[in-house]
This record gives structure tokens, C-alpha cells and sequence, in this order.
């Protein structure tokens, strides 16, 4: 990768992501969910989204991280995925950063579990790294 | 000709019309971007289906003509050739000497005496000139100037002054620079106004009138903008009304409205919630007429979704030609209701279902000639198609007079199949057996054919069906043929669903599969579901009714039995069963709007979509049949009750069923008719004895015959000597055995009450029907008793 790319970052767990700011449909805070009983665990419920009902997917799990605290409101980021609006629950949304394209590398092989397919690599900012996650795996979860 | 071949050439013809039309929008909006590789293969694909199905039906000077555009049309298409008016004009006269050969195909069934070689040197030489020495045909106003002098030379009567400037009017250039185009305008010099009433394309010919008609359109720039300028012609000089109050729109307009006004309908429903406690007259008088408009709206849109069954019929007959000859049968197709109307979304997803079904009819149902004549029956075949409305559902029903389905057969092959256990094979009712055909992996066809036999059909076309909330049965009579009943909503964007809460959520329920609810409070909530060997069911008016728990199938928390004030059952049918849903509360019935899941949820079985409630909220959408499915209502319990197996399909009540009475010495019996295979009287000379057991023969088969009076031990009175035996052929799994019984007394539709547990294994149970005793026979139990007959019995 090289040249300048937007990403549109947000932080899951301590960790600071970021997603292709095209693939990124919009931004909205909490809104309220509806469960889907049998689906996979990863499928937090349904929301509203003026009209078009879009499938909430916790990204915590999805990426085998630790559930969120008890009374903290995720953030949905709203992303395109080949099967339409797909919203991801993050913690808290961070700016639109433009990172250069000579940063990045791809994850080390010391990283594995499910988060092995779902971080396409990192961009070594100077304060931290940019995980750049890789959204059309995201958005899939296993039959429920 | 036939009235076979005209079936299929008037097929052809509206199929054609309706492919030229396409051709004069499509040339002419090739003329604004003559490089558009899209349009352009749009044209070449209209053309060469169009040449293909004329070569089919030996229409040889169509097809030469067709062929030759074609030609043009490639070289288009591969770039060697750029696009100008002169070519535009020729391949316009092309598409009106094609309607022209059409009309006189519709007046006369030939092709008639037109001759277009002159159109078909123009088309040749126009090829054969390379792409360079073009004039840019990109620009309006030279096509405008171009035409202007020209306009009046193919007319041999001026026409009136034609609106040069409109670019419209370049558009549908009429007129060429070569000299090869006035023979164009002018394909065929035959007809006159007597024609006018029947084959538009006849009117193309009269060129005066053309030009005026011509000069009339392009002044309309809406007509013209609207696309269909160049097929309006010959319809304006039809001075057809239809035609002129109609118009032709994008469905994915029409989609978009649909989406618009389910949006609405939400809206609507979220203003009626948040003034429901208000007492602001002029608020609420404005909701009101809100609601009155957007209901009307809904309706309005909806309409304009729907569409004749005959749009996917009409290829039917082509269909049935062809598979017959294939498959060396003669085969008549007969319509009714053509014009039955359904959503475009539902005819789309019937479309493949109803082709197969008239696929498998010719291939497997009707039988070749010889066979037909040998019993009796005409060599030509009979497939029926019929379509009408009833109780808010479209009802589509596919008959043929072939053989009738091969019950035994169905039976053997399920069990060798392994879709059922034998016994439950045998305890099967022709009409479940019947079913068995749609299960998945059935396919009793002995050989695959390229027709079907694939075993992937019949379940296909069942889940198809009931995707869209339709259901399918089929009934066969030996010999006499086999009817294939669909039934299927309307529409499937806006359904009305009940409204139900388990575990704080809400839930909506297709109203379409459900019963009735049921209330139990008190005493009755706490032990009103009993347990049958673990299975919760409940005496709903006497017919244990299956019982399913919406939290338990959902895996949400359970309530104790012992803490329920009150159970809510909602009664509804999956597949012709009837079970229960046990909900926290039933909330209300409202219109909903069905969304679909998302990729991630779509493998769930037991939601259908999702929908938005008036207050904002998503309520999931639950899928009867897969529920069902999944609480295992309708998959290896085939062995039921027997008061279920006299369910009449698509019945509200439930708990009815049909009964034959029988009479054996002055005692009642009945049997569910669905165990009946057919009522005989044989004359008592027929009855010979093979070993020890009294048999006739029956259909080219030995039927072991039982005197149920006998079996259980009631004794039987003598009949007078020559009368007949009365007997009642029964079937069970491969076999059939005669019941002989003193008198058939009457056939009964009743629900069955006040019973009483019967004492011996061969009565099921005894009831009052008909204010008299009768005892209701268990057949199976019945026929065990006389097993050793099966061995010895019929083939």
C-alpha cells in the first residue's frame, strides 16, 4: 500500500481500528436493539435505521475480545458489506485519520485466533498503531 | 393449422410485439449515444431471439429479414461500424417491415405477398461501408438538417410541416440520405383501412397518414421522452384508447414506491400511536384523513404491482409443445383465469415452480398414446391450468388426465429412501402418501431424463412455495389424473400478522397461518397442557392439539407451568397441521411491512423477515413452517391422531372430519374416508378362495377380502342370495384388503365428541355420530388381525 488512505477509526477494547472511510456508510450513536434469539452469538439485534432494518454485529466478539462493561453504549459504525448495511458496535469513535500507505505491514504470524482473519494489518503511527480491520470478514458470522 | 400451432404462434406474436417495441425504443436511444455497447447488444439479443423463434416456426422471409439486420447489427455491435441516421432508419424500417410480416401473420396465418428485397440490399450494402467515412451522428442538429429536405421525399404526399428542430423527431428518422430509403418507408404497399382493426403493423404501410402521424408524435416531446414513440404508431393509428391511457414504467420505480409507501405505512402507524391519547380534535381528525390517504395510497401502489397470471402462462403452451414432442405424447394445454392478478414479486417466484409443475405433468402424469388409448382415454392429453381468487389468496391449480400418481410406488420409494419407517408408510393415507413426492431426494422417475426425475424437483417447487407463504398440495385419482393445487397470497410487501410478546419482545405471525387463539386462565392455565410422554398437548374440542413454546423453541427463559395465571395458545397451521404456540400475550393484528434479514440471519429457519413497529422498533417476523419445522410439528410426526387425518385442507375449525358408516349386523362403524380407497360391490360369485382366504380379483390384482363382522366377532347377517358384497376397498402400503360390510350407511362430516375409550385394539374409540353409537375401526389393528392373508394376498 502506499499513497494517502482516510480511515475512519474507533476503539474496541483499548484498541485503536480503523476501517476504509468509503466502506463506511455512517456514523450513529446507541440505538436500540432488537435480539434475535438463535442467532450467533456474534449478533447483537436488529436496529432501525430510518427504515431499513440493519444487523448489529458486537465487534468485541467478533475479534474474541473481553464483552463490554456492563452499562457502556456501544457506537454503531454502519459499513457497506457486499450484502448490504451491516452496523459494527464499537466503543467509541475516534477521527477520520489520513495515514500514509509506506506505514503499514501486514500482522505479525505471532497473531492468531479469530482476530487472525479479521485485521488485515497496521499502520505504525507515532504514537500508536492503526489496526485496519478487514470488513468484509467482519461482517460475517457463523450460521447462528 | 392447428389449434395447437396458432396457441404458439400467438405467443409468438405477442412476444414479438412486445420485442419490437423494445427495438424502436432501444434504436432510438441508440441514436442519442450511438456507442453504447449496452444498448446495442440489448438490440442484436431482441433481434436474434426474434430470428431464432421465426426460423422455429418456418416464417422463412421473417427470418431472412431478421437475419440480414442481424448481419448490420453485429458489425454495429464489434465497432467496424458506426452507427448514423441512414443506418438508424434502415434498421427502423427493418423493425416496421417485421411488424408489418407480423400483422399479416396475425390476419392471415402467413407471411403474406410484402417483398423486402429492397430492404434487404439496403440493410446488405449498409454493412459492407467501413466505419470512417461517417458523419458524426452524435449531433442533433445535424441529423435535424439532414432530414429536412429529406423528410418529404419517401412521402408521395407531403405530410404537414414537421417539427425539424425537436430532436424527437431525428430520433425517429423516418427518412434517409440514401436512395435506397424511400422503398423503406414503404415496406409493403398491400394493406388498406380494413386492416386497421386487428394487426397494427399493417398500418405502417399507409405512408401518408405515417408522416402525419409521425410529425404528431415528434411534436410531443413527452411521447417521444416517455421511450415509446417509435412502437406508438402503428397504436395511435389504431386509435386505440387502451393504448394512449397506458403507459409503460420501471419496476424498479414501482419498487421504490412500494418501498415508499411501506415507509409510510410505518409512519402512519408511529402518528396513530402518539395521537392515540390525544384529545386535540383538529389533530386528530388529520390523523385520521392520514390514515384514510396512506391506506388508499398503499392500495393504489399495490395495484399497480399486479399483474396477470397469463404474463408467465403465455410461454406455457411453447413449453408443452416442445416437452411433448420430446417426450412422443400429444398434449392440449387449456387456461383458465389468464388474467387472475398477482404481485410482480409473487409471479416472479411462481414463475419457476409453475413451469416445473407443467414440466413434470407432461413427463410423468400424462401417459404416451398407446398407453392412453389402451385405457380408454383420448391420445391427446389434457393439461390444465386454472387461476382464481379466493379468500385473499390466488388459488393455481395444474391438472393433467394422465395415469394418477403411483401411491404404492410413492410409498416404496419413501421407505427405500429412508424418508419414512415403513410402519409409518403403511399407517399412511393416499393423501399423505400423496405428499411424500415433495419431500427432499424423492424422485420415483426410473430413469433421469433430461426433463426431470433429477429428484431435486418437487421439493424445490414446495419450498419455493412456501417462501412466499404459499402452500402446496397435490391429489391424484388411479387413472384419472393428478391436480396440483397452489395457494398464494397477493402480495407479499405489506402482510397482515398478529402481533405477539414472549420474554419482552414482540413477535409478528403471518396472519395467513393462523387459526384461532386460545385463552386458558386459572385452573385451566396451570393444567390445561398435559403431557403425552413429554410432548405438551392440549384437548382442543376434543383432538389433541401439538403443543410448542415460543420461549422454549427461541431457547429464552422458561416459566414454571405451576406460575402461569394465564397460557396463550395461538392456534396455526404449518403444512396443513395444526399446532399450538404458547406466548407470553397476543397483542394485536396489525398491517406489517416485511423486510428482509441480512445475509447473517437468513440461515435461521424460524424467521421470515423482520418488520418496523409504529413505535420505531424491530419486531422479527416469525416463519410458521420453520418453526414448526424446528418444534419437529411437521417432520417425522406423520404418525398422529386419526381425528387430524380427517382435516379437510385449508378448513378454520380444525377438529372436523369425514367419516364413512358402516353397518355390520346392528352394530355402527366408521372409518375416516381418507383410509378408503374406493367403495365396490361384487357379485358373490366373483369370491374365490386362494389357500384359505376369500379373494377377488380386483383391478389385475388378488384382494384378500375381510368380513369385518367376522374379525370382530359381531357375526355377519347372510345377504339374501345374488346380492352383492358390499365392500370397502382399503390400502394400506403396497397392498389392499376389501372390508366386506353389511351396508354402507352414509358418509358424515362431524366433529367427534363424548367418546369413550374403547376396549378392544381394532376400535379406536366409540362416539355418538349422528345421535346413534358407532365405533371408530383401527383399520391397521384390524387388518394385523387377519396378517396372515398379507402373504398370500395381492401382488
Amino acid at each position: 500500500m502506499s499513497g494517502q488512505t482516510q480511515y475512519c477509526t474507533f476503539f474496541l477494547d483499548g484498541l485503536f481500528f480503523g476501517v476504509p472511510v468509503q466502506q463506511v456508510q455512517e456514523v450513529i450513536r446507541y440505538q436500540e436493539l432488537t435480539r434475535v434469539p438463535l442467532a450467533a452469538p456474534e449478533v447483537s439485534g436488529l436496529i432501525n435505521l430510518r427504515g431499513q432494518i440493519v444487523t448489529a454485529i458486537d465487534l468485541r466478539r467478533r475479534l474474541g475480545l473481553p464483552p463490554r462493561p456492563e452499562g457502556r453504549r456501544p457506537m454503531n459504525v454502519v459499513v457497506r458489506s457486499e450484502e448490504g448495511a451491516v452496523s459494527l458496535l464499537v466503543d467509541e469513535i475516534g477521527d477520520v485519520q489520513e495515514v500514509d500507505g509506506s506505514l503499514f505491514e501486514p500482522p505479525p504470524p505471532t497473531l492468531h485466533g479469530p482476530a487472525r482473519n479479521l485485521i488485515r494489518g497496521a499502520y505504525k503511527l507515532a504514537d500508536r498503531l492503526l489496526l485496519v480491520l478487514e470488513t468484509q470478514h467482519a461482517v460475517q458470522v457463523p450460521d447462528g | 393449422m392447428t389449434q395447437h400451432d396458432q396457441d404458439i404462434v400467438r405467443d409468438f406474436l405477442v412476444e414479438s410485439y412486445e420485442n419490437l417495441d423494445q427495438l424502436d425504443r432501444d434504436l432510438v436511444a441508440l441514436e442519442q449515444q450511438p456507442r453504447s455497447a449496452e444498448r446495442l447488444s440489448s438490440i442484436f439479443r431482441t433481434l436474434h431471439t426474434l430470428k431464432g423463434t421465426c426460423g422455429f416456426l418456418g416464417f422463412s422471409k421473417l427470418e431472412a429479414v431478421a437475419h440480414v439486420g442481424e448481419n448490420l447489427l453485429s458489425r454495429l455491435r464489434d465497432g467496424k461500424l458506426l452507427l448514423r441516421p441512414e443506418i438508424t432508419t434502415a434498421l427502423l424500417a427493418l423493425v416496421d417491415a417485421v411488424r408489418d410480416i407480423l400483422g399479416q401473420i396475425e390476419a392471415t396465418g402467413q407471411e403474406g405477398s410484402g417483398d423486402y428485397t429492397a430492404l434487404i440490399q439496403t440493410l446488405s450494402r449498409l454493412q459492407e461501408e467501413p466505419a470512417d467515412q461517417q458523419p458524426d451522428p452524435q449531433s442533433p442538429h445535424l441529423q435535424a438538417e439532414d432530414r429536412e429536405p429529406q423528410l418529404q421525399a419517401p412521402s408521395p404526399i407531403p405530410g404537414p410541416p414537421p417539427q425539424v428542430a425537436e430532436p424527437a423527431a431525428a430520433a425517429r428518422s423516418e427518412a434517409a440520405p440514401s436512395p435506397a430509403a424511400p422503398p423503406l418507408a414503404q415496406p409493403s404497399p398491400q394493406p388498406e383501412r380494413s386492416a386497421a382493426s386487428d394487426p397494427p403493423s399493417a398500418l405502417r404501410t399507409t405512408p401518408p397518414e405515417d408522416e402525419e402521424l409521425e410529425g404528431m408524435r415528434a411534436g410531443s416531446a413527452a411521447l417521444a421522452s416517455e421511450g415509446d414513440a417509435g412502437g406508438g404508431v402503428p397504436e395511435a393509428g389504431r386509435g386505440s384508447a387502451v393504448s394512449e391511457s397506458t403507459i409503460r414504467v420501471d419496476v424498479g420505480l414501482l419498487d421504490k414506491l412500494m418501498n415508499r409507501v411501506g415507509e409510510l405505512v410505518l409512519a402512519r402507524n408511529q402518528i396513530l400511536q402518539f395521537t392515540s391519547h390525544t384529545s386535540d380534535a383538529a389533530l386528530l381528525s388529520t390523523c385520521q384523513r392520514l390514515n384514510l390517504i396512506t391506506t388508499e395510497l398503499q392500495e393504489g401502489v399495490m395495484k399497480t404491482r399486479m399483474q396477470p397470471i397469463g404474463n408467465i402462462w403465455g410461454k406455457f403452451p411453447r413449453v408443452v409443445r416442445d416437452l411433448a414432442l420430446l417426450c412422443g405424447k400429444q398434449v392440449r394445454i387449456e387456461m383458465e383465469g389468464k388474467e387472475t392478478e398477482l404481485d410482480k414479486t409473487i409471479i416472479e417466484a411462481i414463475k419457476d415452480p409453475l413451469t416445473h409443475l407443467v414440466r413434470n405433468a407432461i413427463d410423468h402424469g400424462i401417459e404416451p398414446p398407446p398407453v392412453r388409448q389402451a385405457s380408454g382415454k383420448p391420445a391427446e392429453g389434457c393439461l390444465r391450468l386454472r387461476a382464481f381468487h379466493e379468500g385473499g389468496q390466488v388459488n393455481i391449480e395444474i391438472s393433467d388426465d394422465g395415469a394418477g400418481l403411483n401411491l404404492e410406488r410413492i410409498r416404496h420409494k419413501a421407505v427405500e429412501r429412508g424418508l419414512v419407517s415403513s410402519e409409518q408408510a403403511l399407517r399412511m393415507s393416499d393423501r399423505e402418501a400423496a405428499q411424500l413426492i415433495f419431500a427432499p431426494g424423492f424422485s420415483t422417475a426410473p430413469k433421469v431424463t433430461n426433463v426431470s426425475g433429477r429428484g431435486v424437483g418437487m421439493d424445490v417447487v414446495k419450498t419455493n412455495i412456501e417462501r412466499i407463504g404459499g402452500t402446496v398440495d397435490i391429489q391424484s385419482q388411479p387413472g384419472q389424473g393428478t391436480t396440483v393445487k397452489l395457494k398464494i397470497p397477493l402480495t407479499l410487501a405489506i402482510i397482515p400478522a398478529l402481533i405477539v410478546s414472549c420474554d419482552g419482545d414482540r413477535y409478528a405471525i403471518p396472519q395467513v397461518s393462523l387459526l384461532e387463539l386460545v385463552r386458558l386462565e386459572g385452573e385451566q392455565a396451570r393444567g390445561g397442557i398435559e403431557r403425552l410422554h413429554g410432548a405438551p398437548v392440549y384437548r382442543l374440542r376434543g383432538q389433541l392439539l401439538p403443543i410448542v413454546d415460543l420461549r422454549q423453541e427461541l431457547g429464552l427463559p422458561a416459566i414454571a407451568d405451576a406460575a402461569r395465571e394465564v397460557v396463550n395458545i395461538v392456534v396455526l397451521r404449518a403444512d396443513e397441521r395444526p399446532f399450538g404456540l404458547v406466548v407470553d400475550a397476543i397483542n394485536d393484528t396489525e398491517e406489517i411491512v416485511v423486510k428482509p434479514l441480512s445475509q447473517q440471519l437468513k440461515g435461521i429457519p424460524v424467521y421470515a423477515g423482520a418488520t418496523i413497529m409504529g413505535d420505531g422498533k424491530v419486531a422479527l417476523i416469525l416463519d410458521v413452517l420453520g418453526l414448526a419445522q424446528r418444534a419437529r410439528v411437521v417432520t417425522e410426526g406423520r404418525d398422529r391422531g386419526h381425528g387430524e387425518q380427517g382435516r379437510t385442507g385449508g378448513s378454520e375449525t380444525g377438529a372436523r372430519q369425514t367419516l364413512l358408516i358402516l353397518e355390520v349386523a346392528d352394530r355402527r362403524l366408521a372409518l375416516p374416508i381418507e383410509m378408503v380407497s374406493r367403495l365396490e360391490e361384487i357379485p358373490p360369485a366373483s369370491v374365490e378362495r386362494a389357500d384359505q382366504q376369500e379373494v377377488v380379483q380386483y383391478r389385475g390384482q388378488i384382494l384378500p377380502l375381510v368380513r369385518v363382522g367376522q374379525v370382530l366377532g359381531l357375526g355377519q347377517s347372510v345377504p339374501p342370495p345374488g346380492a352383492s358384497l358390499q365392500v370397502v376397498v382399503y390400502r394400506d402400503g403396497t397392498r389392499s384388503v376389501g372390508l366386506v360390510v353389511d351396508r354402507i350407511a352414509d358418509i358424515v362430516e362431524c366433529t367427534l365428541a363424548a367418546t369413550r375409550a374403547a376396549q378392544r385394539e381394532e376400535i379406536v374409540q366409540s362416539a355418538v355420530i349422528q345421535n346413534r353409537v358407532t365405533d371408530l375401526l383401527n383399520l391397521p389393528a384390524l387388518v394385523r388381525q387377519v396378517e396372515g392373508m398379507w402373504e398370500g394376498g395381492a401382488a
